[in-house]
């Protein structure tokens, strides 16, 4: 089959790889037909992510038709067209049993503090992903679903990470009626985030990046009013006036390691692999929020330790909430949204780029060229 | 709008548009404003229907020894089998996994310095192969010319141009500097032929 390969820090190819076997009785193979790029994935290519090694094919957000099931496998039959959360998770832990599906703790033999994960190094348990023509999904009883028939695809493929996490990024606010929420980052994340914030009562939606582009669809597709943090000089500041010197009520990271604004923080972090991410956009995320608010982190960062302001966020007595997406938990919530078009997901897909050329599209969302927000991946056999 | 500024009197901000205003602008305004209806609340939910039927799930056959977290009680039921380790890389890896714990930063500090030496014995392994790495096809670097490289930054206040030109020098260096030594080598090899 064709497949992703990672070959080192912004290189990766397509390979020739045999199709992935059934090495448990509840995997199933499903065969992808559309997959796509996160921002997580950035962090990996970027070679930001303990123990990613050359030969790993990414990949965690897929919907695909499954190809073949193993014997105990009682949900899916061959032939199903179904989406699969980015998690992988046994459904029975001490963990997945009360709902932290992103917190498994019976599928990631190489570390404890992450779940597992596809496509997304041997921190998150060392599985092939889904930028590739077939892949093997563990659990097949618990994670994925059949995708419904009045579903675009594309929707779907969107419902198993970008979608989801920008939604719970929003519960995590805990965000009552009338709240000012302000968004760092407008990539997907940040776009569901802010746009999930008003299905939650807020009074003000504020999204803040530096790419124009991405504000500019914050305005149109998220409702949200924008501010490009390059064009202030101290964007913290200006949150504070924007809010008559409160802060807002709510502020969510939805940037993650890579945060730009600040040279030394992203080169330590972004190049250098001294800290275990940039910490710029949730330092800023702490100093904005007024005090006894809640930051609600999204964004992704390595296990290293950064250079976090811990001292503001508690002289501030604020709530930090956090975690991986639990996907599967959203789902019927979403799926009501989507039907009653509060939601229109793949309103952010920007490209749409076959398996073959896909060294083009990590390069071309890495660097942000041609107005991407969201690249699919079409896989060459769909 | 009084002059003294919200946070210094009792006081809430007064809202910038009403609930009818907001609701009439934003489509699903509100629809999930109860937390009964937010799927992740509460955080925990003892005894949510996953379709797990096991209690703990059958074990997947090893097939070889699965460095694992000293933290955990055993290898996991389940787990993956992408890339297992190999080489100089593999031997740092077996290492920070056997020593350090998860919070011990050595353990993710020898990680990630195997993930640079793996990247480089790959390198080399595959100028011994009919398809060795070429920088300049897997950077995917040519959509910045197919992709508008130049009017996607120029013009643009954009805050990652300081610090994009790093990106090719460090792609770029080791392999410049392997070409360089290569030429040395050669060099010093034929300066020391007998004539
Ligand atoms: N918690 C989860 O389950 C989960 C799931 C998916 C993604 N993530 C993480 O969410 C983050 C965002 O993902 P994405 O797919 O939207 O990625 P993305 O790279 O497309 O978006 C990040 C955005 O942040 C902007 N940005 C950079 N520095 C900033 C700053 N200081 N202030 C404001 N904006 C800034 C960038 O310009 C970009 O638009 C990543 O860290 C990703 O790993 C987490
Ligand atoms: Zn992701
Ligand atoms: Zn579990």
């Amino acid at each position: 089959m064709r497949s992703m390969v990672y070959r080192g820090p912004y290189k990766v190819r397509v390979e020739e790889k045999d199709i992935p076997q059934i090495e448990h009785p509840n995997d199933a193979i499903v065969q992808v037909k559309l997959g796509a790029i996160c921002g997580s994935d950035l962090h990996l290519y970027h070679g930001m992510m303990p123990d990613t090694r050359v030969g790993m094919t990414f990949g965690h957000e897929f919907v695909g038709v499954v190809h073949e099931v193993g014997s105990s496998v009682q949900n899916l039959e061959v032939g199903d067209r179904v989406m699969v959360p980015f998690n992988i998770y046994c459904g029975s832990c001490y963990f997945c049993s009360r709902g932290l599906y992103s917190n498994c703790h019976n599928v990631n033999p190489n570390a404890t503090a992450v779940g597992g994960i596809y496509g997304y190094s041997h921190t998150c348990g060392g599985y092939d992903g889904g930028q590739a023509e077939f892949v093997r999904v563990p659990f097949a009883d618990v994670g994925p679903t059949k995708i419904p028939d009045w579903m675009d695809e594309e929707d779907a493929v969107l419902l198993t990470d970008a979608l989801p996490t920008g939604y719970f990024g929003a519960q995590l606010g805990d965000i009552a009626e009338g709240d000012t929420v302000v968004v760092f980052g407008a990539g997907p994340v940040g776009l569901f985030a802010a746009k999930s914030a008003w299905l939650m009562g807020a009074g003000r939606v504020i999204v803040i990046d530096h790419l124009e582009y991405r504000l500019e669809k914050a305005r149109s597709f998220a409702h949200a009013e924008t501010y490009n943090f390059v064009e202030y000089d101290d964007i913290v500041v200006h949150l504070k006036k924007a809010t008559d010197y409160l802060g807002a009520d709510v502020v969510i990271d939805a940037v993650g390691a890579e945060a730009d604004g600040n040279f030394l923080q992203h080169v330590t972090s972004s190049k250098l692999k001294l800290q275990g991410g940039s910490p710029i956009a949730l330092n800023w995320a702490i100093d904005s929020v007024r005090k006894g608010g809640t930051v609600s982190v999204v964004g992704a960062y390595g296990p290293l330790f950064s250079a976090v302001k811990f001292g503001d966020a508690m002289n501030k007595g604020l709530t930090l909430r956090m975690n991986q997406c639990p996907v599967k938990r959203q789902w019927p919530r979403l799926f009501e949204h989507i039907r009653n078009g509060h939601l229109k997901p793949s309103d952010i897909v920007t490209h749409r780029i076959p398996l073959e050329h896909i060294a083009e599209g990590y390069h071309i969302f890495s660097a942000k060229l041609d107005d991407c927000i969201k690249p699919l991946i079409v896989a060459t056999s769909a | 709008m009084a002059e003294i500024p919200t946070p210094y009197t009792s006081g809430t901000p007064a809202l910038k548009e009403t609930a009818e205003e907001l609701r009439a602008r934003i489509p699903g305004w509100g629809v999930d404003l109860d937390p009964a209806d937010r799927p992740s609340y509460p955080r925990e939910q003892p005894g949510i229907e996953t379709g797990a039927r096991w209690d703990f799930p059958e074990r997947q056959p090893e097939k070889w020894p699965r460095e694992r977290s000293v933290e955990h009680a055993f290898v996991t039921p389940v787990f993956g089998t992408s890339t297992p380790p190999k080489g100089i890389s593999g031997a740092l890896r077996k290492y920070a996994y056997r020593k350090y714990s998860e919070g011990r930063a050595a353990h993710w500090l020898v990680l990630i310095a195997a993930d640079r030496v793996d990247a480089w014995e790959s390198h080399l392994r595959s100028f011994a192969t009919l398809r060795p790495d070429n920088p300049v096809t897997e950077t995917g670097v040519l959509s910045e010319f197919s992709h508008h490289g130049a009017s996607s930054r120029v013009g643009k206040k954009r805050a990652d141009i300081n610090h994009q030109w790093i990106d090719p020098i460090l792609v770029g260096a080791p392999w410049a500097l392997a070409g360089l030594g290569a030429v040395v080598a050669l060099r010093t090899l034929r300066k020391h032929r007998p004539a």
